[in-house]
């Protein structure tokens, strides 16, 4: 659109003088006229062949050290044993293979540079030349040229013309793609309410993540953060990994006096709590316990929640509170869960509600 | 053969590389191509080198990526390690884990080479982010190269993310962290969300699929892409020619430098083989994800001070500093709180990816412009890049808040708060300085062209007064002080034609002309010298 472009006049004007991309010459009337390239001034290598002759020597020498650096490198490869452990200052004690692997092939691989570098800069001519830019936009005729050619080209085609021809065409290309689309169906299964359940019902025992025995309430000291898994649940069953992303659990003792919040204290028991551990801003662990305030943090993004007060989120980036197990003691003394989490664990999604 | 050699005595026989160089011509066309390209110019200057370095870490990544599949397992299968990793004897892991230990512990070079990738990776994208903002910068994205700005744009995009797919390989408990928190972010998505996770994760996180899936997106499409894409980028830099900055004999309409043969083959090749042996000498020294250290992952197990690497840190950032804004309705939940920083995510890239043809609307210029700017010849655009990285630097801070808050014994809430205010103000301070120390800058050059250059030198007048000398400059200083191109602010023009009757002037027209102002305008630059300021204050009373 034209009336968008900016008035000629408001474009900077001196670029006109020189249209043709010519140098232009120092003159009285434009005191900040190009003087054109200044003259190559001569490096010392230039004029003193002895110090050209020192600056192959220099050149051959890194070449030669990378030679040598190679050679080092595969002698290290075999006499060096994968395990044996040395002491570097002030690295420390670091494997000793990869110290020498990598500071011989860096070495090895550093030197062809620089010598190639120190080549090109102190004997490789160092004058300056100038070469011509060209628009990148075509000339006008090569323009009408084209622009005639796809004209005949469409017209032989009669793709303006047959349109039934045409618009079935784009009709196909249109359809193909659903076939891909339809064919990635199968990456995984349709969400249902699978982020509604955990492992957790009725009667499940809280086995310590520790000692795999299940839980007691005496277990339990005040100040004390103890993480919980639901009983059955074993290290190498095949989908141990995705039950324990919903189901772990961690578990406080608070004084019931201090528990403020109504429900907390009718789903705990003598004061023991049971909170998800999986973090409701993005699912990580959280893991770290303040006990004099009975504050919980999660040590991804901070988000901190007060296991006092039904573990309300009071800062950071989560958006609501833990959900909390309703656990109880069974005949036989163990703590046991009385029923899944009312609510879904973890990271909040569209369906959750 | 020896009939198509140009050689003077038919009886002898061209040398034996003219031989190999004509079959390739009679089926290649080497020699009209080399006659073009051969001694092709490249202009020389520090920062060009930048994007050589991205060049050469991605050459490095590649060759040490190809390495490391020889020998890596990309499944999450449950084995028992048995490696030679004592403290890790007999733990329950993935196969991936398992087979990422036996690089770093089993297979000799193997560490040195899984590191050299990593931290190939770390220079790749650090590199990347330098070089776009060299051109962001110096206006090297002007016209013709808009579409190259976006193929690097794109190439650091797809870079960020090839980067977190492949630390994501290991299966430690630090990049599976990571992932769920990805996981965490896709399922914030409105209505999609979580399809898309249960179709990338095959199911429930972490399900068995993601590392498999992880490895053919790291190590086949994005690369893949990226590879199209460098190539396309490197086509376009060879086609369009180097950019230069103003200088003597340096015009629009040409390109002074050194030929391709022999000085920038041996620069260029001997610089892929210094920053070979850079990375692999601090390969041999610096550990760089010690996964042994983390162990396997476990979704109810995590490390504190858990950081994804760098170029991943300002997305970190603007997950942590975000609020927890949840709305509940109809049944469905907008997890804002992690759905805003995402949409942040996109935004906040895009409008850089964007900038060139923002600019060039405002300026409505439509040559082709070869020669670089100054930064502080460009103060609004300056001043707006800055304020970018101000706020990108301040995410990144934002990603490392609980590093922060221990390093420096603050409260991580404080740190938090700081990042909150940090991303609105940081940026709108810096926006301003930066436009006054540019212009500052302009004045600087201004005056010095007019009135020479401070010599130190300070002369006793025989009436006594003291001043100080001023030399001269020279023509060449003279001219590359001057060289840019100063834009007048876009007007509107008057509100009634020339017969009286109101014009219509619509809203974008009016932005234009408002943008244009804020660019050009009678604060927004300082007029550079004229030859007619400079001869009168010349030729009058000496130089002072």
């Amino acid at each position: 659109m034209s009336s968008q472009d900016t008035p000629e006049e408001n474009l900077p004007a001196e670029r006109a003088a020189d249209e043709h991309g010519a140098v232009r010459v120092a003159d009285e009337k434009d005191p900040f006229a190009d003087p054109g390239l200044p003259p190559h001034e001569h490096r010392i290598q230039d004029i003193d062949e002895r110090a050209a002759k020192r600056s192959e020597r220099a050149v051959a020498f890194l070449f030669t050290l990378s030679m040598l650096a190679t050679i080092g490198f595969i002698a290290a490869f075999v006499a060096i044993p994968k395990d044996e452990i040395v002491y570097i200052f002030p690295l420390g004690h670091i494997s000793g293979l990869n110290f020498a692997l990598g500071m011989t092939l860096g070495l090895a691989l550093f030197c062809i540079g620089a010598g190639a570098v120190h080549w090109a800069r102190t004997l490789m001519s160092d004058v300056e030349i100038t070469d011509e830019r060209h628009p990148i936009a075509a000339e006008p005729e090569v323009k009408a040229k084209v622009l005639a050619d796809f004209k005949e080209g469409a017209q032989e085609s009669g793709l303006g013309r047959r349109k039934l021809i045409r618009n079935t065409m784009f009709g196909a290309l249109t359809l193909v793609p659903l076939s891909g689309i339809v064919l990635l169906r199968d990456l995984g299964p349709l969400p249902e309410d699978k982020l509604r359940h955990t492992l957790w019902s009725k009667g499940k025992l809280l086995v310590n993540m520790n000692t795999n025995e299940p839980l007691r309430p005496a277990d339990v000291v005040v100040g004390s953060l103890t993480f919980a898994m639901p009983e059955g649940l074993e290290e190498h069953d095949h989908d141990f990994q995705n039950e324990i992303a919903k189901a772990a659990l961690m578990i406080v003792r608070l004084q019931p006096d201090d528990i403020k919040d109504k429900q907390e204290l009718a789903w705990s028991y003598e004061g023991i709590v049971a909170y998800s551990k999986i973090c409701t801003h993005v699912g990580c662990p959280i893991s770290l316990y303040e006990q004099q305030t009975h504050h919980v943090l999660c040590p991804c993004h901070q988000s901190t929640f007060d296991l006092s007060d039904g573990a309300r989120v009071i800062f950071g980036p989560a958006g609501h509170a833990l959900p909390q197990l309703r656990i109880g003691v069974n005949d036989e003394g163990y703590l046991e869960a009385l029923s899944d989490f009312e609510e879904p664990v973890g990271p909040a999604f569209w369906e959750r509600g | 053969m020896s009939t198509t050699t140009s050689t003077t005595d038919p009886r002898r026989k061209a040398p034996a590389g003219e031989r190999v160089a004509d079959w390739a011509d009679g089926r290649l066309g080497i020699y009209s191509l080399a006659k073009t390209n051969m001694r092709k110019i490249f202009p020389d200057h520090w920062s060009f080198m930048l994007g050589e370095i991205c060049l050469y870490s991605f050459l490095i990544i590649i060759l040490t990526g190809v390495y490391l599949t020889l020998f890596f397992h990309p499944s999450m299968n449950e084995v028992e390690y048995h490696g030679s990793y004592i403290p890790l004897q007999g733990q329950l892991m993935s196969e991936a884990f398992a087979s990422t230990l036996d690089i770093s512990f089993d297979v000799r070079g193997g560490l040195l080479i899984r590191q050299i990738h990593h931290w190939a990776a770390i220079v790749f994208l650090a590199g990347m982010f330098v070089h776009m903002m060299r051109v962001f910068f110096t206006g090297a994205f002007r016209k013709p190269r808009e579409i190259n700005w976006m193929f690097g744009f794109l190439l650091f995009v797809l870079g960020m993310f090839t980067g977190f797919t492949g630390y994501s390989l290991p299966d430690d408990l630090l990049s599976g962290t990571g992932v769920r928190f990805t996981q965490g972010a896709i399922l914030a998505t409105p209505i999609v969300g979580t399809y898309i996770s249960m179709f990338l994760f095959g199911g429930e996180f972490p399900g068995t699929d993601f590392v498999a899936r992880f490895y053919s997106i790291h190590i086949l499409l994005l690369p893949g892409i990226m590879l199209g894409l460098v190539v396309g980028h490197l086509i376009l830099v060879w086609y369009h020619k180097h950019t230069q900055f103003a200088g003597p004999g340096k015009t629009n309409k040409n390109v002074v430098g050194m030929p391709l043969l022999p000085v920038y083959t041996a620069k260029a090749g001997g610089f892929f083989f210094l920053v070979f042996g850079f990375i692999a000498m601090v390969a041999g020294i610096a550990s760089i994800n010690p996964i042994w250290v983390l162990g396997p992952y476990r979704p109810d197990q995590v490390s504190t001070g858990a950081q994804p690497d760098w170029y991943m840190g300002f997305a970190e950032g603007l997950i942590r500093a975000m609020p927890g804004w949840e709305i509940n309705l109809w049944g469905h939940t907008l997890v804002l709180g992690v759905f805003i920083p995402l949409v942040l995510f996109g935004l906040f890239l895009g409008v850089i990816a964007l900038y060139p043809f923002i600019e060039s609307w405002v300026t409505g210029d439509k040559r082709e412009h070869h020669i670089l700017d100054r930064p502080r010849n460009a103060p609004t655009r300056t001043a707006f890049g800055v304020a970018w990285v101000t706020s990108y630097m301040i995410m990144l801070i934002g990603g490392g808040n609980d590093i922060v808050a221990t390093h420096f014994h603050l409260s991580i809430n404080s740190v938090t708060w700081f990042v909150r205010i940090g991303f609105f103000v940081g940026p709108v301070i810096a926006f301003v300085v930066t436009k006054r120390i540019c212009l500052g800058l302009q004045r600087r050059d201004r005056d010095k062209v007019l009135h020479g250059r401070e010599s130190g030198i300070i002369k006793r007048l025989p009436h006594g007064e003291f001043i100080e000398v001023h030399e001269p400059l020279s023509q060449e200083a003279l001219h590359t002080l001057t060289a840019h191109d100063q834009y007048q602010p876009a007007e509107i023009g008057p509100a009634v034609d020339e017969n009286g009757v109101e014009r219509k002037v619509n809203g974008t027209q009016k932005l234009r002309a408002k943008l244009s102002n804020a660019y050009f305008g009678e604060d927004n630059q300082i007029p550079k010298p004229t030859a007619e300021e400079y001869k009168e204050i010349t030729s009058g009373h000496g130089h002072h």
